[in-house]
């Protein structure tokens, strides 16, 4: 009798030992079906056409110090970026580029609005801005802090961060020594908000290195993370206040944001329902950090809304109302590779409120957007108009011998103590070897019911290029979301969307009532970056936000984009100015773009 | 891993005087490894989840009490299946919740399952682990996250588990394979072109300190005599080496994977012959 149990059981344990497979088999059966049409299957396409709309730029990467010559590529892994900006306020979003080698030119890509682009980068002025002197460009982030009208450039660098004011659309101006900006710092995160809303947007830097770290010209090589969870040794945070005049203060520590993790991205939105923007801190090597907003005084509560427990590797910050219950989500990219390293990305979902913060969890696996490769930049929008926010992620770190791997050198170093990974000369040299490299990007297409899928390869997503910033916009003012992807010594992707017919959508131009000739008293600041649309329809309702930078170095286009679905009607749109003035449409017309100032 | 007892040369007076002696040796594992779970969780979050640790406790103890009584007549004692289930909790990563239990399952399974002269063959946790980072390494990672930046946590740690580990008589055990590892560092780095630190470094990690205290001290999967102990803490680190040469990300697990049956097999096979030899033969007719 007890051999025929034993016979059960390793009968069982062989049924144990197969489950992965059938696990896998069953995680598999994804409806994305190759051969189906993309436009009847998901309700859109997307083609890359970045070549044929005339954007023909290509992301170089710096040369650091030679002491960093066995690492450089996993150093110098930053810097392609892409912003989104209607800089001329013709009406079409244009395109600012950051390159990053030395003597390497950004690009400004002025829409034509025929669906073409011309650089106009050098002809105004901010084309030439990558030099060892003066460091490299990270990213840039656009808003108009003198409320002109016009849209005014802050580049960040691993080097001095610029600021630009935009002369109407027909030059820029320096503008950084009046507005203070320090010497040097390693940023690699910005936003603009008006954090104590006086109608005058501020921006907030996040330094990833330190900001005594020159690395074109290192004094050692004590400059890498002390920990790869738990590192405090990264750059300063930065906030500047806008005084108006040009002129700004740094009031980092008066407002209470003080951190040295390793930022890589930031998004500011009103998570809260307060009216003030809080800010969401993506860190590399640690935790994440939610700073809210009380009155213009931040407070970090990471771990009491608990997104600030588990250590990642942040790269991404972007918020969405992915359930369509009138709340922001945020989403965080991390690090996953098969068998090695499995963070999983975060989709940080609010599920209650308790003494006023909202609690979050990681919805991510449930959701279906956890494991993303080694990804970066991430944003949301409706890419099939269907009332609900996709997802797009752009993965891939070191792209290069497609034999070699560094994930064995750098497992082993990962895990070391401070005094082993906090010095570069402690790194194994990487040499041609790709490290996350060659990865399918992911576009998660939201169900509705809670779930995403992935149907990158089916609508027309086949890059394996190293994967950066990325944007969305609707380029040609077609009631579609273009994507751009802007890939590290890649590049530049444009893919162009094409949506089934039959699916509606509403779109809303926002400008707030602050005019540069005037003291701004209750009044939003120009680009109405802060103020929250909600639109209701079909018994259902989604939220979005006018963002002063999201997603990985990244910014996307001013205008709010909401998918409908089929045969929408709109019950109502409500606006909420970051003045805190309200505005209600009844019954707006579909399928149009509303434009919409602030009421005086 | 599985719980320990403490040998009786290794009683000492110093550990009646603490009153050591008088706690049921199976315990003090479990408690040690308790302790630093809630320590490690609090302080520096380095579980997946609560939820994933508990569901792996929970599989390998329903799962030891099923098959022990199934096949041992009575009910099991739980020490080893908690250990085994809190090992599991501790080192495997994955977004998912059935790798967790799965790997449970398959750990305390393979006690019953993979047996010679009533003898496991394979430490529970590490057949697990080695078969989820296998057959299931699209979910699957081992732990990576850190015990903080600095020496503090690792000196505490080291304190503690080797006063444990030294009453229960295996300390030589990780002594030898620290050493060897760090000879083998050495040997890495001169062959690789490696630095030194960067073939240290993973030794530095919590991952390796469960390894080396818990792990390959397992007395119900190691061999008896103290010197082939010793010898088989020194291979597993050289297969560790070699395997680290060709570049395995999971080298030590699989190096005990390797090593720890194959000689628990030739123990065992010895000491078939040696009961051969001394039992007496049939009278001649």
């Amino acid at each position: 009798m007890k051999r025929y149990a034993r016979l059960l059981l390793a009968v069982v344990f062989v049924g144990l030992l197969a489950t992965p497979f059938l696990m896998r088999h069953l995680r598999n059966r994804a409806p994305a079906d190759a051969d189906a049409d993309p436009l009847k299957q998901y309700g859109f396409r997307l083609t890359e056409s970045a070549k044929a709309a005339g954007l023909d730029f290509r992301h170089e990467a710096p040369t650091l110090d030679p002491k960093l010559a066995h690492i450089m590529p996993q150093v110098a892994s930053m810097g392609a970026a892409v912003a989104v900006v209607d800089f001329d306020a013709d009406g079409y979003p244009d395109l600012y580029l950051t390159n990053s080698k030395e003597g390497s030119k950004n690009r400004l890509y002025r829409n034509r609005g025929d669906g073409t682009f011309e650089d106009v980068a050098q002809r105004l002025g901010v084309a030439d801005l990558n030099h060892p002197e003066t460091g490299v460009s990270m990213g840039s982030v656009w808003g108009d802090y003198d409320n002109d009208g016009f849209e005014d450039l802050l580049l960040y660098r691993w080097g001095r961060p610029e600021l630009l004011h935009n002369d109407a659309g027909q030059g820029f101006t320096p503008a950084t020594e009046a507005a203070g900006l320090p010497p040097w710092a390693n940023v690699n995160a910005a936003v603009w908000l008006d954090y104590d809303r006086d109608g005058r947007l501020d921006f907030f830097l996040g330094g990833y290195y330190s900001e005594r770290v020159n690395l074109w010209k290192l004094t050692d090589t004590k400059m890498m993370p002390e920990s790869f969870e738990y590192a405090r040794n990264g750059g300063r945070k930065y906030l500047f206040r806008n005084r108006g005049g040009g002129r700004f203060e740094e009031v980092s520590e008066r407002a209470g944001l003080v951190s040295r993790r390793w930022t890589l991205a930031a998004v500011a939105a009103d998570l809260r329902g307060s009216g003030y923007p809080d800010l969401f801190i993506a860190n590399d090597y640690g935790v994440s950090e939610l700073f809210v907003n009380e009155g213009g005084k931040f407070r970090e509560v990471g771990k009491e809304t608990g997104v600030g427990y588990a250590p990642k590797s942040g790269m991404n910050a972007s918020v969405g109302d992915v359930l369509n219950q009138g709340r922001f989500a945020l989403y965080v990219s991390n690090i996953s590779e098969e068998g090695i390293l499995l963070q999983g990305n975060n989709l940080w979902v609010p599920t209650a409120t308790e003494s006023g913060l909202p609690k979050y969890e990681n919805l991510a696996t449930a959701m279906g957007v956890a494991l993303g490769g080694w990804s970066f930049g991430a944003q949301f929008g409706d890419l099939n108009n269907d009332g609900f926010l996709d997802l797009y992620v752009a993965n891939g770190y070191v792209s290069a011998s497609k034999e070699e791997s560094y994930w064995y050198d750098y497992s082993k170093i990962a895990g070391g103590h401070e005094v082993v990974i906090s010095d570069a000369r402690n790194w194994p040299p990487m040499g041609t070897r790709s490290l996350g490299g060659y990865q399918q990007k992911k576009v998660w297409i939201n169900d509705g019911a809670g779930r995403f899928f992935d149907v990158a390869p089916v609508v027309g997503v086949t890059d394996r290029f190293d994967g950066r910033s990325l944007a969305l916009a609707d380029f040609a003012g077609r009631g579609v979301v273009d994507v751009v992807v802007a890939n590290q010594r890649g590049p530049l992707l444009l893919y162009r969307n094409e949506v089934a017919p039959g699916r509606d959508y509403i779109a809303f131009d926002l400008e707030g009532g602050c005019r540069s000739e005037a003291v701004p008293t209750g009044c939003s600041n120009r680009s109405a970056i802060g103020a929250q649309v909600a639109v209701h329809w079909n018994g259902q309702q989604q939220v979005q936000e006018v963002s002063g930078g999201s997603g990985f170095c990244a910014q996307n286009q001013r205008r709010l984009h909401f998918g409908l679905g089929s045969a929408a009607l709109v019950d109502k749109v409500t606006i909420r100015w970051p003045s805190g003035k309200m505005t209600e449409l009844a019954r707006p017309e579909t399928n149009r773009v509303h434009k919409l100032k602030e009421p005086v | 891993m599985t719980t320990q007892a403490l040998s009786p040369e290794a009683s000492h007076d110093w550990r009646h005087r603490i009153g050591l002696d008088r706690i049921d040796k199976r315990y003090l594992a479990p408690i040690l490894v308790t302790l630093v779970l809630i320590t490690g969780q609090v302080s520096f979050g380095f579980l997946e989840s609560w939820s994933r640790t508990f569901l792996a406790i929970s599989t390998s103890i329903a799962v030891e009490l099923l098959l022990g009584r199934l096949f041992g007549g009575t009910w099991p004692h739980l020490a080893s299946a908690y250990i085994s289930g809190i090992s599991v909790g501790m080192l495997v990563r994955s977004p998912e919740f059935w790798p967790f239990a799965l790997c449970s399952a398959l750990s305390i399974t393979s006690k019953y399952v993979l047996r010679m002269d009533g003898r496991h063959l394979w430490n529970p946790s590490n057949l697990g682990i080695v078969a989820m980072l296998v057959l299931a390494s699209d979910t699957v990672a081992p732990l990576s996250v850190q015990w903080g930046n600095n020496l503090l946590p690792m000196v505490v740690v080291w304190f503690f588990w080797t006063f444990i580990i030294h009453a229960l008589g295996r300390f030589h055990i990780t002594l030898t394979y620290v050493a060897s590892f760090l000879a083998f560092s050495a040997l890495r780095s001169a062959v690789t072109g490696h630095p030194f630190l960067a073939e240290v470094a993973p030794i530095t990690g919590p991952m390796y300190q469960l390894y080396i205290f818990f792990m390959i001290t397992d007395p119900k999967t190691s061999v008896h005599p103290k010197w082939a102990q010793v010898l088989v803490a020194f291979l597993v680190a050289a297969v560790e080496a070699i395997l680290r040469l060709f570049e395995f990300v999971h080298a030590p697990y699989y190096a005990l994977f390797l090593v720890g049956p194959a000689a628990n097999f030739v123990e065992i096979v010895l000491a078939r012959r040696a009961r051969t030899r001394a039992a007496p033969r049939p009278a001649a007719a």
